[in-house]
């Protein structure tokens, strides 16, 4: 009877969306949960900030959609990945519907800033293949302006992680004037090198597609007039990266 | 040309090492290669860069685009009726071409061909600058009637309003049909002499029958095409290659392919003139002379580089009207790769890798249409290359082997962009396409046409509510589709008809087996836009503006309606049912020859010319804009990304769309992964479950929109900028300025 109490659970979603290669491996089912602590300045997704934008719906709901896909996600070599907004924000919807797609043989992958890592169940990292966290910055004060929020629960996050055995792919934003810092980028990737399930970092260069979003919510943008990196920035901080033994792409 | 053997070889020598016995005893080129191939599973590391002599010859025939591309063409000899025979030989660089033969005495320089029409022939003359001969008006226009002429004597008023108003488009009556794939590896394998002595024997089995009409066609059919054999062998003669006899080595088996093309190019201006599926044929001739150590690697790719470079220069003269139709010169030389034999074994072979390697070692290019028969038991070094190529030069198109084997079994080819047919036994009338977005709205208005007001069909009631109502619309429909259907097939059987009459492919089908089977294949164009319209009438409501004569004009929609494209059954299950029923009226009308009624869902670029001719539709397309390409969703529509785009695709029916399903797909270099050396995988992946899930065709475009944008601003920068557009690659500075903003305006699938 676990799909009819699972069925019961509700959540608010904003959209979901097929994509290859940029959420985890392969093709994914890419569901955007609605809602997210923080408010990162570079921020693509502003129409998931808050949980009631998102539309109601339930588990059952959801794995009725995800299942259209089974076979083509399984054969392309995907699955399924949670992101946001911030999952964690809805631990118990991301928890049931983690779980039902893990029982249903597809690969999973939960996309989360770690801020809300410790309403991660270990019931719910068991049913989750793959971690893709977002470290924001290392750099605690620039953590907190950038995201307003603090840094230590991601960090915690992480070891709990590690010391899970659960793998990991970092993804770091990279912004000029704010996560470009060699100092920090170099306690970063010296943390995460003393991170065994780390497996890769995936450097995302700051872009501002999102911007249009902004207007149309009419909120200000504030990184509007940000440079986006250029190739030599990604390549030395990718460098950093790897000096440490990370593989970084 | 410096190597093709000339003198007659021992004839224990020509076959030597090869194995098998039926096809010794029969034509059968299939028997062959299952008996000799050698399958290749490894990765594409054995290829080989091009030689400066591939080089120098490609780049002296190249130098010519330029110039080509701004004058239209080249040149073209306006006096010499085209046949097998009637140019002298022409060279692009005498002394350093391996593999020789131009359609007429230089490179570039187009032939006519009026037995298919004499006005067809003035008009891309004048389009150019150009007059016809005195000659060549004489004889076609006193002494002998063409193709077009026929046709018309026979049309009926109908098929006539029909045409005009663009419902029925496209028609093969004012061009060469094409679309027949001769079995061009039988000239190498067997020689002509063999081949005509085989058809002799074809033909005195037609002695003892009573001479009907259809046996007197097929005798003079038979004896024309053993006419062409003769003719083959004596234009070849001017090359210095004695084709009568069978190849001795690769070279010779590359170049003795070559002249049966050549001679179907030198007489037919067909819409597609595709090459069929050679590349593990000659692999059979390539492996044994690497063997032998007669060649190495380098030698190999430089033959199929030098074939390659003759399938790039192949040119027809058309008229602006095609040119409209079917935009940027294409040729349709389809070469299908790969796939996987009835026994299991993939029949990919390193010259299938080596074909795909011209697009490196000549730069990308949209001919020949290179076609990857897909299957997800294909090896992975095969489809990772594949993958890559396509990353690289979206210069691919991809298409079920899974879907075709079991019907047209394991030595398939593509005609022209999604048709197969099986090689020397199976042809096909092409039909073009009728327009069921324009009949949806003939539907609405009675038979009368949006745009002009004319009665079209035979009178209907119109409908007459302020907003539709679904279920009228579809009865209304129905009675619309009906007339459709027959009055489509009947035109066809026209064309055919006459096309047979004056202007029969000889040497192509001389390279066929006797009896061929026919299809009659027909096709449909606007599936998107007809399903979304009827969506837009069931799931919302759709208001309906008319003018003052009652005609309706506009349409107005409250609400939201699914779209085709979002592997949402409440409006895939549409384009189904669509698919499904235009099949079944079609096959209720009986066909010349008795062919077998197939269809499409490809428009090729006529979606642009359909568009342009197409009133407001119900859902929200305003007039004149293109419909999406094929079978696509509409631009733009499809939100979800590839995968559910490509999963409402595989929905349609391919038993009741046998003449192919196509999809074109733009996806963003980064669409495919944030790691470049992820890509090539990751588009594996979405190949397999797309095929695994019943899709049948796929173009892979790998392209970002700004690439276009600067191509559309600065086409100097881009000269080989190649992109598939439906069935087909062109150059993408060769579209006219509308295909060009069509193409932009697609969806590209990128990162979320």
């Amino acid at each position: 009877m676990k799909g009819v109490v699972h069925g019961t659970i509700t959540g608010r979603i904003h959209s979901w969306d097929l994509s290859t290669g940029v959420d985890g491996p392969g093709t994914r089912f890419v569901l955007f949960v609605s809602g997210c602590p923080l408010r990162c300045l570079y921020c693509a997704n502003p129409d998931t900030w808050h949980m009631r934008d998102g539309w109601a719906t339930t588990v059952d709901e959801t794995i009725e959609e995800i299942d259209k896909y089974r076979a083509f996600l399984t054969t392309a070599g995907g699955g399924v990945t949670l992101t946001g907004g911030e999952p964690l924000l809805q631990p118990a919807f991301t928890g049931a519907v983690l779980r039902r797609c893990k029982e249903a043989g597809l690969h999973t992958a939960l996309d989360t800033s770690g801020f809300l890592g410790a309403r991660a169940t270990d019931e719910l990292l068991a049913t989750t293949d793959l971690l893709l966290l977002d470290i924001k910055s290392f750099d605690a004060t620039t953590y907190r302006k950038l995201t307003g929020g603090g840094l230590a629960p991601t960090l915690d996050f992480a070891t709990r992680l590690d010391r899970l055995g659960k793998r990991m792919w970092i993804r770091y934003v990279l912004v000029p004037g704010w996560t470009d810092g060699p100092v920090a980028v170099d306690g970063l990737a010296e943390f995460l090198a003393g991170l065994s399930s780390v497996e890769r970092i995936d450097i995302l260069p700051f872009h501002k597609l999102g911007a249009a979003k902004y207007d149309a919510l009419g909120v200000p943008f504030p990184l509007r007039d940000t440079p986006v990196p250029d190739v030599a920035l990604v390549d030395r901080v990718r460098r950093q990266f790897r000096e440490h033994g990370l593989v970084a792409h | 040309m410096t190597a093709t053997v000339t003198t007659g070889p021992r004839a224990a020598d020509v076959w030597r090492q090869f194995a098998g016995v039926g096809w010794r005893e029969r034509i059968d080129v299939r028997d062959f290669i299952q008996a000799n191939y050698t399958r290749y599973d490894g990765d594409a590391s054995f290829l080989t860069g091009p030689t400066d002599r591939t080089r120098a010859v490609w780049e002296k025939v190249s130098s010519l685009f330029p110039e080509e591309r701004r004058r239209g063409i080249h040149d073209v000899d306006a006096t010499t009726p085209s046949t097998i025979t009637s140019h002298a030989p022409g060279w692009i660089d005498r002394d350093r071409e391996l593999i020789v033969g131009l359609q007429t005495d230089a490179p570039l320089k187009r032939a006519i061909m009026p037995n298919g029409g004499l006005r067809m022939v003035e008009n891309s003359l004048k389009a150019y600058g150009y007059e016809a001969g005195p000659f060549v008006t004489e004889v076609f226009g006193t002494y002998r009637k063409t193709h077009n002429d026929g046709v018309f004597d026979a049309y009926t008023p109908t098929m006539r309003a029909a045409r005009k108003a663009g419902i029925i488009t496209g028609l093969p009556d004012a061009y060469g049909r094409g679309r027949i794939i001769g079995d061009y590896r039988r000239v190498a394998l067997y020689g002509t002499d063999r081949l005509s002595e085989a058809k002799r024997a074809e033909r005195a089995q037609l002695d003892a029958r009573p001479s009907t009409a259809c046996v007197i066609r097929d005798r003079e059919e038979l004896a024309e095409q053993i006419r062409a054999l003769s003719e083959l062998t004596r234009m070849a003669a001017t090359y210095g290659c004695d084709v009568s006899r069978p190849a001795v080595t690769a070279h010779e088996a590359v170049q003795w392919l070559y002249l049966g093309y050549l001679a179907a190019v030198k007489e037919q201006n067909g819409a597609a003139m595709s090459l069929g599926r050679t590349s593990t044929f000659l692999d059979v001739y390539l492996q044994r002379d690497l063997e032998e150590g007669v060649l190495d690697e380098t030698r190999a790719q430089e033959l199929i580089d030098d074939f390659v470079i003759k399938l790039r220069i192949v040119r027809f003269l058309r008229t602006p009207e095609y040119d409209a139709l079917f935009s940027g010169d294409p040729t349709w030389v389809t070469e299908s790769i790969g796939g996987i034999g009835v026994d299991g074994r993939p029949l990919v072979t390193r010259t299938s890798f080596r074909f795909l390697q011209t697009l490196y070692n000549l730069g990308p290019a949209p001919e020949p249409n290179l076609t990857v028969l897909w299957s997800p038991g294909l090896s992975a070094g095969f489809k990772e290359f594949c993958a890559q190529v396509s990353i690289d030069t979206s210069a691919v198109q991809y298409e079920s082997d899974e879907l075709m084997r079991p019907r047209t079994g394991d030595d398939t080819a593509i005609a022209c962009c999604v048709s197969a047919m099986a090689v020397g036994k199976q042809m096909q009338f092409f039909g073009a396409r009728v327009n069921l977005a324009k009949a949806l709205l003939y539907a609405v208005n009675g038979g009368r046409d949006e745009m002009t007001g004319e009665q079209i069909t035979p009178e209907m009631p119109p409908l007459t509510g302020e907003y539709l109502d679904y279920d009228e619309l579809s009865a209304a429909y129905d009675r619309v589709l009906d007339w459709l259907a027959q009055t489509y097939v009947d035109a066809l059987n026209v064309i055919h008809y006459m096309h047979d009459k004056y202007a029969y492919e000889r040497i192509e089908m001389a390279l066929h087996d006797y009896p061929v089977h026919r299809f009659m294949a027909c096709g449909i164009a606007g599936l998107s836009v007809a399903v979304d319209s009827l969506s837009a009438v069931k799931h919302a409501r759709v208001k309906v503006f008319r003018d003052a004569t009652g005609l309706a004009v506009d349409y107005g929609t409250e609400g939201e309606f699914p779209a085709y494209g979002n592997n949402d059954d409440r409006a895939d299950r549409l384009a189904v049912d669509l698919v499904e029923t235009f099949m079944t009226k079609v096959r209720r009308h009986p066909t010349y020859r008795e062919a077998e009624h197939t269809q499409s869902v490809l428009t090729i670029t006529s979606n642009v010319v359909y568009g342009k001719h197409t009133g407001n539709t119900p859902d929200g397309r305003r007039a004149g804009q293109p419909f999406a390409p094929g079978a696509n969703p509409m631009n733009g529509r499809d939100r979800h990304g590839v995968a559910a785009s490509a999963l409402s695709v595989a929905k349609l029916p391919y038993e009741q769309a046998r003449d192919g399903i196509s999809l074109t797909t733009t996806i963003t270099p980064e669409g495919l992964g944030h790691v470049p050396g992820e890509r090539a995988g990751n588009l594996c992946g979405i190949l397999d479950a797309y095929m695994s899930a019943g899709g049948f065709h796929m173009n892979v475009n790998v392209l970002d929109r700004a690439v276009l944008e600067d191509a559309m601003e600065h086409p100097e920068r881009h000269p080989e900028l190649t992109i598939r557009v439906s069935g087909y690659a062109v150059n993408f500075v060769r579209l006219t300025h509308e295909q060009q903003l069509d193409v932009i305006s697609r969806t590209f699938h990128g990162s979320p």
